[in-house]
């Protein structure tokens, strides 16, 4: 049985139909990834996915129960870090054990704090606020956290999406690890707008249509072994073969968009980002 | 260094204007106007002796200050007790926004003058009655900040409380309060002002010592100079207890 179903969803902010008819099941340990262009309804699905916010139509189910608030055992990695800015590195971190273990004694929930923040190297920097950090030590932060309460399912939006190359290979690298690492299989969902990260990192892959009214493609798996070099991924006959898939679809969107209001000006502004 | 005493002289230079203007109303259109020479000679006692008591009514500017300081404290800290938790109820529910907000807005232009007898008849003495002046005058700053602060919370903020599976006290202590203390600060500045501002009207009609009661007496005993000595001083003092919550605020913002 899947662990996370999403059936039939379909998501509209007023007369603006975002998604539809978006179906998706992942198994247990199962890292799959979502890959969209900008404003094409990923992090409204992701969002929904999670529990964050209701779909307008369709269901969510997380093992076996249908899902109405913010899933338990899950945890989410936001594109803009999202820390809190009146908190050091290590109380930030500390913050998601105490509520995640409030029955662990102080010294426990500490020592599991600054496990996780040595994990992704920020040992060194725990007394620091978000604001002293860098974008990379900020989403490394961001991580930890997420990974300290050894979460069942983690959602991943866009999380490298505001980095620059190099930080973001270093910390794609370290995702790895860290899932790896885990005391239980991880299940992951993650969004992104790059088509190699998600060849990358994931066991399948889907692409969402442009929108409005986006879906979903059929899944694309990644048959590639791991551990997987990004350098290599460059040139391997199986990534280049799931690239051109992916691509084929994501343009195949687009193009079917354009030419559907080939001389409509209306259409740049129906295509307003739904979420920055 | 340099830059604070050259805006130092800046601001000596509209004082000083001012100075000047007073000088030149009292020697032409006012002659009841007591010039500042003359204010100066008829009140040094005062000031230069700032703690002495020589009467209930007759005590040095400092003791009269500090009176009123007390006062404003109590009724400013009474405000800001109520204050603040009824910002964040109305920030924190749109039902309760809608069904107080009104209220709120009527109550908030009415005088310190128009509230100190019902005061004087709901406590039958003076200074509660000025304390309940005083808090009901200075509260509304503080009261909409705070509501406007809480409605603010960044989205992110709330989601973090959220995923993190926050309880109700931790979601409050780390993310709603810090997330409001910088507009709550802005409304405590506020509503000192105002406290401040409350406090001459009270003791006017109470006629208790302190600034505001010594200015009405000497009024009445044709002392026109301490009228002028009391105005200044209720200036400074206003002037000094902006700066000091600016400085808190401040301090807090880099926090």
């Amino acid at each position: 049985m899947a662990l996370i179903e999403l059936q039939d969803i379909a998501k509209s902010y007023g007369p603006r139909c975002v998604l539809t008819h978006v179906n998706l099941s992942l198994e247990e340990g199962e890292f799959v990834s979502i890959v969209g262009t900008s404003a094409s309804g990923k992090t409204s699905l992701l969002k929904i996915a999670c529990g964050l916010i209701g779909p307008s139509a369709g269901h969510v189910i997380f093992n076996g129960a249908p899902v109405r608030d913010f899933l338990g055992e899950a945890s989410i990695v936001f594109q803009n870090y999202s820390l809190l800015p009146w908190l050091s590195a290590l109380e930030n971190v500390r913050l998601a054990v105490e509520a995640s273990y409030p029955e662990w004694p102080k010294a426990r929930q500490r020592e599991q704090a600054e496990k996780y923040l040595q994990l992704v190297g920020l040992g060194a920097a725990a007394a620091k606020r978000p604001s002293q950090l860098s974008g990379g030590m900020r989403q490394r932060v961001a991580i930890a956290r997420s990974f300290a309460v050894e979460p069942r399912v983690m959602f991943l939006d866009e999380p490298f999406g505001a980095l620059d190359a190099l930080t973001r290979s270093t910390l794609q690298q370290e995702l790895i690890k860290l899932c790896q690492a885990a005391a239980r299989p991880v299940t992951a969902l993650m969004i992104t707008n790059s088509v190699d990260e998600a060849i990358l990192l994931s066991d399948r892959i889907l692409a969402l249509s442009r929108g409005p009214g986006a879906t979903l493609s059929s899944a694309v798996p990644v048959p590639l072994p791991r551990p997987r070099a990004a350098d290599l991924l460059l040139h391997d006959e199986q990534s280049v073969r799931v690239r051109a898939r992916l691509s084929e679809f994501l343009s195949a969107g687009a193009a079917g968009h354009r030419s559907a209001s080939p001389r409509d000006s209306m259409a740049v502004s129906r295509t307003v980002p739904v979420e920055a | 260094m340099k830059k604070i005493v050259i805006n130092v002289l800046f601001s000596l230079v509209g004082a000083a204007c001012l100075v000047g203007l007073w000088s030149l109303l009292s020697a032409t259109v006012a002659p009841d106007l007591p010039s500042p020479s003359k204010t100066w000679e008829e009140s040094k006692l005062y000031v230069l002796q700032p703690w002495d008591k020589r009467g209930e009514m007759d005590q040095g500017i400092g003791r009269m200050a500090a009176y009123s300081l007390v006062r404003v404290a109590k009724g400013f800290l009474l405000a800001i007790l109520i204050g603040t938790p009824l910002g964040f109820l109305l920030g924190s529910s749109q039902m309760f926004f809608k069904i107080f907000d009104p209220t709120i807005q009527v109550l908030r232009p009415i005088s310190p003058l128009a509230w100190l007898p019902l005061g004087l008849v709901l406590f039958r003495q003076s200074e509660p009655a000025a304390l309940f002046t005083i808090a009901l005058c200075s509260m509304w700053p503080t009261v909409i900040n705070t509501a406007h602060g809480v409605r603010d919370i960044p989205q992110d903020y709330l989601n973090v409380a959220k995923v993190l599976r926050l309880g109700v006290w931790r979601r409050f202590t780390k993310v709603w309060l810090p997330a409001t203390l910088p507009y709550m600060f802005t409304g405590y500045r506020l509503s000192l002002g105002l406290a401040w501002l409350v406090i001459v009207a009270a003791e006017m009609l109470t006629g208790t010592p302190g600034i505001g009661g010594f200015l009405w007496q000497e009024y009445n005993s044709l002392i026109y100079s301490h009228i002028l000595l009391c105005i200044l001083t209720i200036g400074l003092v206003g002037f000094a207890l902006d700066r000091l919550m600016g400085l808190a605020e401040a301090r807090l913002r880099a926090a």
